[in-house]
């Protein structure tokens, strides 16, 4: 029913318009078309002078509305992502006042220039010296502009500092695993045709003494505050994309070929709770790669603690290979089983084989 | 230049104009409703063809895009209504994720290519091109009616992969593998990607069939006297924009076979390392998923110059004449024009610069992408200058070439910010992006197509346009799209990801849900007023004011020196001959001096 009522409420705005729009073509005979087609210039003429105020007027309101809603107030959560934050001031200050003046000047000149019988056209085709000022202003400015970022852009992506943890981040259809390195900071190899859902999320190769300490989480990251972290990122399946909007940082995550990032969180997430007066905030990573129909609930979280809590988390987390083979597990031994786990290492080192 | 013995050989042989090539109106020629309405070889027909079919599409997509924005914006409401429309695919009168991503990216696919660049340069490329140039019709019309009926079967595959069981292909219109490659990793993927695949196949064909003969045209059948730096702007947008489309789409076509290999025929060239949960791992290795995305965007950037330069053109010329003035910069506008189809082809990759690009390499790219800002502002500069001291018509075409500036404008600088890696790094694939190629490629080249509609339908038709509606669909469109797009840049500077589904899950995203409540709002306005504008269309096809004049807008260029209502062929008798440039507007005092006009002894230089 409402569905029919909102049919025809808009037929009959139609039907109105057309009538009105009929109506002003016949009175446009009557009074002369020269004469109505100068009315309405001069009617359009001020409609562009008014678009120009109204729209700079809400250019204003929608940021006083909206400015408060986006990351820029609670300033960058990374170290990094400072520079992002100071050189979009920058870009805005630049491409702001451009926009500013070329749309006042194009619609200042429509008001202005609208057709009068007392104007003469002005025969200007061309000035070398114009064209000139604006292509060098803007070669100029868009010099500081690309060196400013390029600068930026060789920081985000070249090596992180000496003393940066290293966290390896896959992504999946439709969650993040996180993996840690260990006591041996060493992670152990991996190999997709091992994953097994159940009790090797990763294709981890156990073979490899290095993934006996390795640390496997998933939807949560934990970070320490102040310590940069290096993401060695990939993919189980298709493209996904770490997006970290507080860190103003993001990255890709392909299947089969490894990406890095690097940042420096700066505040842990209870001070972020107090910063945004939100008692609810999480450091959300949001899936920035079209990843398919749940792409829009892969969400992970990252967790950043003070050195002393984090190092708690850590120790108490059991290491992954335990969870594949709980008989290793020094806790709960169980020597009986032995026998037939042995079994397992010497089939996966078979696929290796097969795979050579 | 050219001259008329060699002009008729081909135009001739085209038009099977038997003996009589000139004086072809004279005597009546025999068509039947298949070869003057169906299989026309005429360009002004085929472009009107390629109008039509671009209309349906665009009525499709923006339809698509109003169902997807009533999710966004009322993610806790049902709408029984969407059941009766989409069945399985709205149980319950709520659009599924399914149905979502499907409508998003038929969405993209549709208004890029069938839209924006089938129903752009298709039509005014076919239209224009004869008619500004001098010539009878296009250098092979034969080749011009196969990339339309190319264009046409493109659609029907596109439109029936609609129906399938397993849906459209639904995995955006990039369409990335490994998700497009995989139909386990998405149900979209399946027989819908099949049929989208080889739609697009047969849309490049067409782009092809269509390129080719443009630039053949303008190169060798312009008329007596038209050399090149004589051509009307538009045709200087068109002749670059079928370069752009012959070097590129090829390039395009070969990603797509690619991806046809890795789907159909056990290939690795897109896929490595792959566990599908529920399948397992699968056998390819040594793939790489990043080729194809070089390979896509080679074309896709230019695609969006391909989009944008013919609406450059036609406001070009259409700024010009109702300021009653010339130009400015007439060289310069050339000169930016051949910048930027060059450097369009060096840029490709700033849409890959979170993919793990080598960052050297990005650098390069960050140079080449902002080098373009340059000749783009210079074209906006002239444009300014074009308008300033002129004596400015209001028609509603003019009126849509002055959105288009201010569109071009906002969109366009917003690329400053999303060009430089550094700060891509932060607004990649938010709605920051979406605000900036919708203001800047989508709303500003769909006005620069409403100009060129408004502008040259009397030479379509015989008959204008209802300027009341004009002005009410354009004061509409132009508030509409502002209200609708710059919000979205606050959105993506909140991070706020494209291609959500539901963002009410997100602590950091879902602050936002009024604003998006008000977007839908406004896009369903806006689309309604599309249809007004549709309804102008075929109502003045039949019933609009009458052109009375050979030149009712003043125009120099030669388009308006034919008959109101130009049959094959286009000129009754000898196609005239040209004398001076196309834009002598208020030179020595004069309204406007046409193109055909000898330049008298008197005149000044310029």
């Amino acid at each position: 029913m409402t569905v029919f009522l909102i049919t025809a409420v808009i037929v009959l705005i139609f039907v109105v318009i057309f009538q009105i729009s009929k109506a002003s073509e016949y009175v446009s005979v009557l009074k002369g078309e020269e004469a109505s087609r100068k009315q309405n210039n001069k009617i359009n003429g001020f409609l562009m002078v008014s678009f120009l105020v109204l729209g700079l007027l809400g250019v204003w309101y929608c940021n006083e509305l909206y400015y408060g809603k986006t990351l820029l107030p609670q300033g960058s959560a990374s170290v990094e992502g400072e520079r992002v934050d100071s050189m979009l001031w920058l870009t805005l200050a630049v491409t702001g006042v451009v926009f500013i003046g070329t749309q006042i000047v194009l619609f200042w000149f429509a008001f202005k220039y609208q057709e009068s019988e007392k104007r003469k056209v002005y025969f200007f085709a061309h000035s070398n010296t114009l064209e000139i000022i604006w292509t060098i202003i803007p070669a100029i400015a868009l010099t500081v502009l690309v060196v400013i970022g390029l600068r930026n852009w060789f920081l985000f992506t070249g090596e992180p500092p000496k003393e940066a943890m290293v966290v390896e981040v896959t992504g999946k259809q439709f969650g993040w695993i996180f993996r840690y390195p260990g006591a041996d900071a060493a992670f152990g190899k991996k190999y997709f045709k091992n994953i097994d859902n159940a009790t090797n999320s990763l294709g981890i190769i156990w073979e490899d003494q290095l993934s006996h300490d390795d640390l496997v989480m998933e939807q949560t990251m934990y970070l320490v505050k102040g310590k940069p972290v290096k993401l060695i990122i990939g993919s189980r399946d298709v493209i996904h994309d770490v997006g970290l909007s507080h860190f103003r940082m993001k990255m890709d995550a392909v299947p089969g070929i490894p990406t890095t990032l690097w940042f420096t969180p700066k505040y842990t997430t209870t001070e972020m709770k107090e910063r945004t007066k939100n008692p609810n905030f999480q450091y959300e990573i949001s899936c920035d790669q079209m990843c398919g129909n749940s792409h829009y609930a892969m969400k992970g979280v990252i967790e950043v603690l003070d050195q002393e809590e984090y190092d708690a988390k850590i120790a108490g987390t059991k290491p992954y290979y335990y969870t594949a083979f709980p008989d290793k597990d020094p806790a709960m031994a169980k020597p009986a089983d032995s026998i037939k786990l042995a079994a397992k290492p010497v089939e996966v080192a078979a696929k290796q084989i097969a795979k050579l | 230049m050219s001259n008329e013995a060699v002009l008729h050989a081909p135009a001739e042989a085209g038009l099977h104009l038997d003996a009589h090539g000139d004086d072809h109106h004279e005597h009546h020629h025999h068509e039947t409703f298949i070869s003057k309405y169906v299989f026309s070889q005429d360009h002004k027909m085929i472009a009107k063809q390629f109008l039509i079919t671009g209309m349906v599409w665009a009525v499709l997509g923006g339809l698509m895009s109003v169902l997807f924005r009533l999710q966004l914006g009322y993610p806790d409401s049902t709408f029984p209504f969407l059941q009766d429309l989409l069945g399985k695919w709205a149980e319950g009168g709520k659009i599924t994720p399914e149905a979502y991503y499907a409508l998003v990216t038929t969405h993209g696919t549709v208004l890029v290519f069938f839209v924006l660049t089938a129903g752009l340069s298709g039509t005014f490329a076919n239209f224009l091109i004869p008619l500004q140039i001098g010539a009878r019709d296009m250098a092979s019309p034969f080749m011009n009616m196969l990339s339309y009926w190319f264009f046409f079967a493109a659609s029907i595959v596109m439109l029936s992969s609609l129906f399938v069981e397993t849906g459209p292909f639904s995995g955006g219109w990039t369409a990335y593998p490994p998700l497009s490659a995989l139909g386990d990793a998405s149900p979209g993927s399946k027989t819908g990607m099949d049929l989208w695949l080889i739609s697009m196949a047969l849309f490049v064909v067409s782009s092809l069939l269509g390129g080719l003969n443009y630039i053949a045209t303008v190169l060798n059948m312009r008329t007596k006297g038209m050399s090149m730096t004589r051509l009307p702007l538009t045709i200087w947008a068109l002749f670059f924009t079928a370069v752009l489309g012959v070097l590129s789409f090829p390039v395009l076509f070969s990603g797509f076979i690619l991806l046809i290999f890795d789907r159909n025929f056990g290939t690795s060239f897109y896929l490595s390392d792959i566990f599908i949960n529920g399948v397992g791992a699968l056998p390819n290795e040594g793939g790489s998923a990043i080729l194809y995305q070089h390979l896509f965007w080679f074309l896709g950037h230019p695609e969006v110059y391909i989009i944008l330069l013919p609406a450059m053109g036609m406001v070009s010329e259409i700024l010009s004449v109702n300021s009653r003035k010339p130009i400015f910069g007439y060289m310069a506008m050339i000169g930016s024009l051949f910048a930027i189809a060059i450097l369009a082809f060096l840029v490709w990759a700033h849409h890959m610069f979170v993919t793990g690009l080598n960052p050297f390499l990005g650098s390069v790219f960050v140079l080449l992408t902002l080098l373009i800002a340059v000749p783009s502002a210079i074209k906006v500069f002239n444009w300014l200058t074009t308008l300033w001291r002129g004596n400015i018509r209001f028609t509603p075409g003019m009126m849509f070439s002055i959105g288009f500036v201010s569109l071009f404008i906002s969109g366009g600088l917003t690329g400053i910010w999303l060009g430089n890696s550094a700060l891509d790094i932060h607004l990649h694939d938010t709605y920051f992006v979406i605000a900036h190629f919708h203001i800047v490629m989508g709303v500003a080249s769909m006005f620069g197509m409403f100009a060129g509609i408004y502008h040259w339908f009397p030479k379509m038709y015989g008959r204008f346009l209802n300027n009341t509606m004009g002005y009410i669909h354009f004061w509409v469109t132009l508030a509409g799209a502002y209200l609708i797009f710059w919000p979205m840049h606050y959105q993506g500077l909140a991070g706020m990801p494209r291609r959500y589904y539901d963002y009410s899950a997100w602590e950091s995203f879902k602050q936002f849900t009024e604003l998006n409540r008000f977007i839908s709002t406004v896009a369903m306005i806006v689309f309604a007023v599309q249809l007004l504008f549709l309804f102008n269309f075929f109502y003045s096809i039949f019933k609009g004011r009458k052109v009375t004049t050979t030149n009712p807008w003043g125009a120099n260029t030669l388009e308006w020196t034919t008959p109101i209502n130009p049959g094959h062929g286009n000129w009754v008798g000898e196609i005239p001959e040209v004398h001076r440039w196309a834009y002598d507007y208020g030179k020595d005092g004069k309204e406007f001096i046409v193109q055909t006009k000898a330049v008298g002894a008197d005149e000044s230089h310029h």
